[in-house]
């Protein structure tokens, strides 16, 4: 009978304020489902960092002038130092050809540089990615370097402008959060003033305080996990018609791995106990203050 | 488990009384044998705040078990302070308030709900909910603290019976009198089986005839051995009940008389 007494509760106070129930659902919605996208944007991009910054190369290129001493002293240093996996040789030829098959659609720009415009290099990966910085002081001043690129630098670049989109979404996703625990807050106590007959009577006769304060949570937790589902519900959605519609160039351009469902079906139970565990905390101070004794 | 004690026909017991005015000293006499204070107030001083003066300041008084003793003083002389310190709705500035052995003021918040499970409450203004009927009101006492619905069942036309509603049970709030209306709550303070019965002016709302039943129920309800404290104005109930009297004026108790009259 309890249960059966505050079930019904529930669905009588969001009914009485339906409107109310409604934008905190919205709301809640809103803000869930960019707490879900930066969350999928999140994991992506560790995945994205994880698997670009273990293949970053760094290049070593030669100058025109370099004399073929100069380049096996170089090519001996490369190989013996501990810190590199490998550094093969690309000469001014091979990077010609590499050039001609990057830029084959602009055949102007392949026409106007001749083999002996392209510096030779050696290509450098490193064990641990992280060593760039000292493994190009170390060789940036050797005889017939010319220059040393990292590709590093660029993915930098890249993920910085990913990080910034990612941290957008959060700060929406909490300003949205901010307002759903007004509204929760809010709601909890129009509920509570419309029901403040029952809840006298309840306080007078000795009602537990959990028994009086259960119903009201119920319903900012019930609004909640509506609220959460909504959110799943819109990822979904943004997956299978835009991120597999009009948006999928994106990634087949092999830059950004895609989106899984098993990504996005792993955001729905952490939508959910966010949602409730949020509710029930912002219901249940409300009412620490609402329904005092 | 809970709802053993609903088994025993304890209003049979409250039937074999008479409704006739009480004229048996041996019922005063035992009550003087078993002696045993349910209320205790032991110098106590109620400030609310910003307010200038106390509303109830150095109060001692003494209530044993089944006494029906009525608070009697001017508007805001602070009689309702007494209900709301028995409650536990407010704790004193100042001073002890022991009911039932219990030191209400030094209680835990979360044991209020319990303690207030031993009181029954009774105001002015009825406090029924008016989208329930007679019997859905008193078994919302119940329910509420946790009493299965077959309990409530059986119990609610019991007490409905005895306060003099059968029959009405089925009956909304604006379809019955005042009086009806406060039999209702009575009966909804009393199907608990409180130790204590608290009374904020119940005949406040009422006629004068209307007031003597409502009185002769709650002497009734007096007669089971329940402890009645109740708060009122009403010299013509006051005169007549002959029941014990503390009077109270700008919070100070300034009488305390066994058998009083209103004066």
């Amino acid at each position: 009978m309890r249960a059966k007494y505050v079930l019904s509760e529930v669905f009588l106070g969001l009914w009485r304020n339906v409107t109310m129930t409604i934008a905190m659902i919205i709301t809640m919605a809103v803000s869930l489902s960019m707490l879900g996208a930066s969350l999928l944007l999140y994991w992506k991009v560790q995945d994205m960092q994880d698997y670009f910054y273990t293949r970053v190369e760094m290049s070593i290129f030669l100058k025109s002038d370099v004399t073929p001493d100069q380049k096996a002293q170089l090519a001996d240093a490369l190989n013996h130092d501990s810190r590199i996996q490998s550094a093969p040789y690309e000469s001014q030829d091979v990077a010609y050809k590499r050039f001609r098959e990057q830029f084959k659609d602009a055949k102007d720009l392949v026409d106007s540089v001749k083999p002996e415009s392209l510096p030779a290099s050696f290509r450098v990966k490193l064990k641990d990615p992280n060593q760039y910085a000292a493994v190009q002081n170390d060789y940036k001043s050797k005889a017939g370097v010319d220059s040393i690129v990292n590709q590093q630098k660029t993915l930098d670049k890249i993920f910085s402008i990913l990080g910034g989109i990612q941290n957008l979404a959060l700060v929406v996703a909490i300003v949205q959060g901010l307002a759903a625990l007004l509204l929760v807050a809010n709601t909890i106590q129009v509920a509570a003033y419309s029901r403040r007959r029952e809840v006298g009577i309840m306080k007078l006769v000795g009602a537990s305080n959990w028994f009086i304060q259960l119903p009201f949570v119920l319903e900012a937790v019930f609004a909640g996990l509506i609220g959460a589902v909504i959110a799943f519900v819109v990822l979904i959605v943004t997956k299978a018609f835009l991120l597999d519609g009009p948006l999928s160039g994106i990634f087949t351009s092999n830059f950004i791995p895609p989106i899984g469902w098993q990504d996005i079906l792993l955001t729905l139970p952490l939508l959910l106990a966010v949602a409730a565990v949020i509710s029930a905390a912002t219901g249940w101070v409300t009412l620490r203050f609402r329904l005092r004794t | 488990m809970k709802s053993r004690g609903w088994t025993r026909p304890w209003f049979s017991s409250l039937r074999t009384f008479g409704t006739k005015h009480d004229a048996c000293p041996l019922r005063l006499l035992s009550l003087r044998v078993n002696f045993r204070p349910v209320i205790r107030l032991e110098n106590v001083t109620k400030t609310y705040p910003r307010a200038s003066r106390p509303s109830m300041e150095g109060a001692t008084a003494t209530i044993e078990k089944g006494e029906f003793v009525f608070f009697i003083g001017p508007t805001g002389a602070g009689k309702s302070t007494i209900i709301k310190l028995l409650l536990r709705e407010e704790t004193p500035t100042s001073g002890r308030v022991i009911v039932n052995g219990r030191d209400v003021a030094n209680m835990h918040s979360w044991k209020v709900p319990a303690f207030r499970r031993s009181l029954g409450c009774v105001f002015q203004d009825f406090r029924l909910l008016p989208n329930r009927t007679a019997a859905e009101n008193v078994a919302f006492a119940l329910e509420v603290i946790g009493k299965s619905r077959t309990v409530a069942r059986r119990v609610v036309p019991e007490v409905l019976e005895l306060v003099g509603l059968g029959g009405k049970e089925n009956r909304y709030p604006h379809q019955l009198s005042g009086g009806e209306q406060q039999r209702v709550a009575i009966a909804r303070a009393f199907v608990n089986r409180p130790l204590i019965l608290l009374a904020d002016e119940p005949t406040g709302n009422l006629d004068p005839d209307t007031s003597i039943e409502i009185m002769r129920l709650l002497d009734r309800i007096n007669r089971t051995g329940t402890t009645i404290v109740m708060v009122t104005h009403d010299s013509n109930i006051v005169n007549q009940m002959r029941r014990r009297v503390i009077e109270i004026d700008s919070g100070r108790i300034v009488r305390d008389q066994p058998r009083g009259v209103y004066g």
